[in-house]
């Protein structure tokens, strides 16, 4: 990967959270045009990670470069999108109230409200409160408000949590024709099965960078058939050096 | 700040309410009816209307200052929780937008809620007012902005709901006690009037007592509204500086 195609740049990041040290000296990035996934067992990090690249984590030391800003500076917050674990909406409000609030803090046109309602097929729902919505589609709906102004990079904490295995395929199509169209995208998961849609993937466990590289490439390294068994290669071979 | 995006704010809480029958009639009509109540309590006691002239003017800015004191405390703890502030913060959003947006659009439902109340105890209850009674409205409206204001800044105090509503008895009915409403400030012992001094209430009661009991607009009126609107932008000010960006 050369460091011209990265859209984001960690550099020996520290995060203490909590007077416990997540991620004590991590470095990796994302390249741009890509859909980048971020695997790892829940409480390994990955969270910690996409908020300091959203920059609304609190950092020790370390830098972390966003689209040649450094992150969390007030220009990035129109080009990055960012979609919290939690559907960070209003559950009193409507779905299409709820897009079109946000597209006016944004700036963006009520148009770009019904398309990411469309993007994330819930236009047949535009009226519906979002409190009555099934959890699935409350992410859905968390999901489309980060759509909105097309950003240039959309960072994603487990936006497929708890979907149904069809609208997971339609999610990861969805992801991959925005990353067609130029969006770099970050999608964290603890899924491993959902290691093979990703163009790249940033394995993380216990705050530490396992592995990076493209799913084929890390089951070629470890002779392993599919990378939740590349991973458990991958955390025994680091065990065992360690006891040696 | 940006008055698109203030606006925006301001739209969406106003939206938020407007879906919630119950706290829109509760809002509108208690303040209303606990004045309607006091009158009554008064109605067979030889002084009642005298009693009523003294008690109502500055319960005409206590409740729109209580109601909107717990409303907004609690609907910016849910912001806060629910994940919403982290994203609307991580967007091009002005701290003064999110706070001015809540200001405004509680500011008008306390604009209804005391045109409700004061056109109850003036036009219906007789209430002797001789100041004008846009006088009355425009204090009591402040007073609903202060409310707003202290409530959005202690939400970032408050961990759950329940302690954002405790904070009412802690940092509200002490204002109530020493206002000059049960005893006059000036014969209050000499701690307790200094502290009712530098308390925001006290000039909201002052002012309605201005407003009663003279006819022109006087000096101490124009002091008491400034120092109400002061104090409102000073809470303001504190409540964005407890709006983080960046958070652990």
């Amino acid at each position: 990967m050369t460091n011209n195609s990265s859209a984001v740049y960690v550099r020996h990041l520290r995060v203490v959270r909590g007077g416990r040290v997540v991620l004590p000296d991590l470095t990796c990035s994302v390249a741009a045009g890509q859909v980048t996934g971020l695997l790892g067992p829940s409480g390994g990090g990955k969270s910690t990670l996409i908020r300091a690249i959203v920059g609304v984590q609190r950092v020790c030391s370390g830098t972390v470069e966003v689209l040649g800003r450094p992150a969390g500076a007030a220009e990035l917050r129109r080009r990055v999108g960012y979609v919290t674990q939690a559907p960070s909406v209003y559950g009193d409000l409507s779905v299409s109230e709820n897009l079109r609030f946000f597209a006016r803090v944004l700036g963006v046109s009520p148009g770009a409200a019904a398309g990411a309602i469309e993007h994330v097929d819930l236009t047949d729902h535009a009226g519906s409160l979002v409190g009555r919505l099934s959890s699935g589609q409350r992410s859905r709906v968390s999901l489309a408000v980060a759509l909105l102004g097309s950003p240039d990079l959309l960072v994603l904490d487990e936006p497929t949590v708890g979907l149904d295995p069809v609208l997971r395929r339609d999610l990861w199509g969805l992801f991959h024709r925005l990353a067609a169209g130029g969006q770099t995208l970050l999608v964290s998961s603890h899924v491993m099965d959902e290691a093979d849609r990703c163009d790249r993937l940033l394995l993380l466990r216990n705050g530490e960078l396992l592995a990076e590289g493209t799913p084929q490439a890390l089951r070629e390294r470890t002779q392993a058939a599919d990378v939740e068994s590349a991973f458990l290669a991958i955390v025994d071979g680091a065990r065992q050096e360690a006891m040696s | 700040m940006t008055p698109r995006i203030t606006g925006a704010v301001a739209g969406r809480v106003l939206a938020q309410l407007r879906r919630d029958h119950r706290t829109v009639g509760m809002l509108l009509a208690v303040p209303s009816l606990l004045l309607g109540l006091l009158w009554w309590m008064f109605d067979g006691s030889d002084s009642s209307a005298a009693t009523f002239d003294r008690f109502g003017p500055p319960l005409l800015v206590v409740f729109p200052f209580i109601v909107m004191f717990l409303v907004t405390s609690v609907t910016t703890l849910r912001e806060r929780a629910s994940g919403t502030l982290e994203r609307l913060l991580a967007m091009p959003m002005g701290k003064a937008d999110l706070l001015l947006g809540y200001a405004i659009a509680f500011g008008a439902v306390g604009l209804a809620q005391s045109g409700l109340a004061v056109g109850l105890t003036v036009g219906l209850l007789d209430m002797d007012v001789r100041g004008p009674v846009w006088a009355l409205m425009l204090v009591s409206v402040l007073n609903a902005v202060l409310g707003t204001a202290l409530g959005l800044f202690v939400s970032a105090f408050a961990e759950t709901e329940f302690q954002a509503v405790q904070f009412m008895p802690a940092l509200v009915l002490p204002q109530l006690l020493l206002c000059g409403l049960f005893v006059p400030r000036d014969t209050l012992p000499d701690v307790l009037g200094a502290v009712s001094d530098v308390l925001p209430l006290s000039y909201a009661v002052d002012a309605m007592q201005q407003v009663q009991l003279s006819a022109t607009w006087t000096a101490d009126l124009t002091v008491d509204l400034a120092v109400i609107a002061g104090s409102a932008l000073l809470a303001l000010l504190f409540g964005a500086a407890t709006l983080r960006r960046r958070t652990a």
